[in-house]
């Protein structure tokens, strides 16, 4: 067995699960938005507020948002671990890499619930 | 017919760095040779030409090379196929090259290794032999066949970007041919010497396995298989 700490899952089953898990979530928001945008015509302003005031939106977007750290989280990790051999780069790209997806979900928290 | 060959030199003594040699031969009109074959009409011409192969039909795995960009056994590669192009022949992609065609196999024999390649059976031994029900033996149809030749691992980015660590095609098509025989009773440990995030999950399914395997195997879904045997032994 080939050990590793940096990626987000526990294991390799558990990288698979949670890949596909956000994969779905993800997917499901992107339909969902686009489905929308399409059928609200027009799409104004308030529209689109109203939208974000309502709560399961909110849950669901926060949920996109935590799939996305997720999902970027496995990804870049398996990216890195293919293309760069150096080990403490590798380190520091996964650092700052997982860094800005915390960042993105703080940001995206504040924005959502600040509708 | 006169037939314009590229081939990949390089050793390690002399060069400095790998070069392409431009080779011509005159071949008789309407013969169909393999690329096994002219390699040999060019060793004559140029006898330092290095190149494996053994027993000239498909079976031993030994030629296996990269033409015209894509892994197969010159043996049974006709030229005919590449429809009177400029035949480009390269040694298998991602391993270390020892001279010319032949390159070090050591890390595909390595990952082999791993995956145990021979029956476990704790239970109590027969007197002359285990026995399997035709349709036990039919589950290790498409798997016992593989020849290694490493054309699968070697047309893999996984296998190229981590070969000590993700199994490969050919490794991962035996480690299912062991996981699914009835006679064998390691299941669990094989499966848990997998489990981890290199050696069957760094996959992604591109099928180029499936699309340079010589014997027309499908390791892409053996590997989906163990993917499925991981799941179900961890949820």
């Amino acid at each position: 067995m080939v050990t590793n700490a940096a990626s987000f899952g526990r294991s390799g089953v558990h990288d698979f699960i949670m890949l596909r898990a956000s994969a779905v979530i993800l997917a499901s928001y992107a339909v969902f938005l686009v489905v929308f945008a399409a059928v609200s015509s027009p799409l104004t302003y308030d529209v689109w507020h109203g939208l974000f005031t309502a709560l399961p939106m909110k849950v669901f977007t926060l949920l996109a948002l935590i799939a996305l750290l997720i999902h970027a989280w496995i990804g870049v990790w398996q990216v890195l671990t293919d293309y760069v051999k150096n080990v403490s780069l590798r380190g520091v790209l996964q650092f700052v890499f997982v860094v800005t997806a915390f960042a993105y979900l703080a940001a995206g928290i504040l924005i959502v619930w600040g509708v | 017919m006169k037939l314009d060959i590229a081939v990949y030199r390089y050793n390690p003594d002399v060069d400095t760095k790998p070069y392409m040699q431009d080779y011509s031969l005159e071949i008789a009109d309407g013969s169909d040779l393999m690329v096994l074959d002219v390699l040999l009409k060019l060793k004559e011409q140029d006898p330092s030409l290095a190149f494996r192969r053994s027993c000239r039909e498909g079976v031993c795995g030994s030629d296996g090379m990269n033409m015209n960009g894509k892994n197969g056994l010159a043996c049974i590669t006709h030229v005919s196929s590449f429809n009177g192009k400029k035949l480009e022949i390269r040694p298998l992609p991602g391993m270390p090259v020892v001279r010319d065609l032949v390159v070090d196999l050591t890390q595909f024999y390595k990952q082999y290794e791993k995956i145990k390649p021979y029956l476990i059976n704790d239970g109590k031994q027969p007197v002359r032999e285990h026995l399997q029900s035709p349709e036990e033996r039919a589950h290790l149809d498409g798997l016992y066949e593989c020849i290694m030749c490493a054309c699968c691992s070697t047309a893999c980015p996984s296998f190229w970007w981590n070969p000590d660590k993700f199994v490969g095609p050919s490794g991962l098509l035996h480690a299912y041919r062991f996981l699914i025989d009835s006679r064998d009773t390691a299941t669990e440990e094989r499966l848990a010497d997998l489990d981890d995030a290199y050696s069957v999950f760094r996959c992604h399914g591109i099928m180029n396995c499936v699309d340079v395997c010589p014997k027309g195997l499908n390791p892409t879904k053996a590997i989906g298989h163990i993917k499925s045997m991981l799941l179900n032994r961890a949820v």
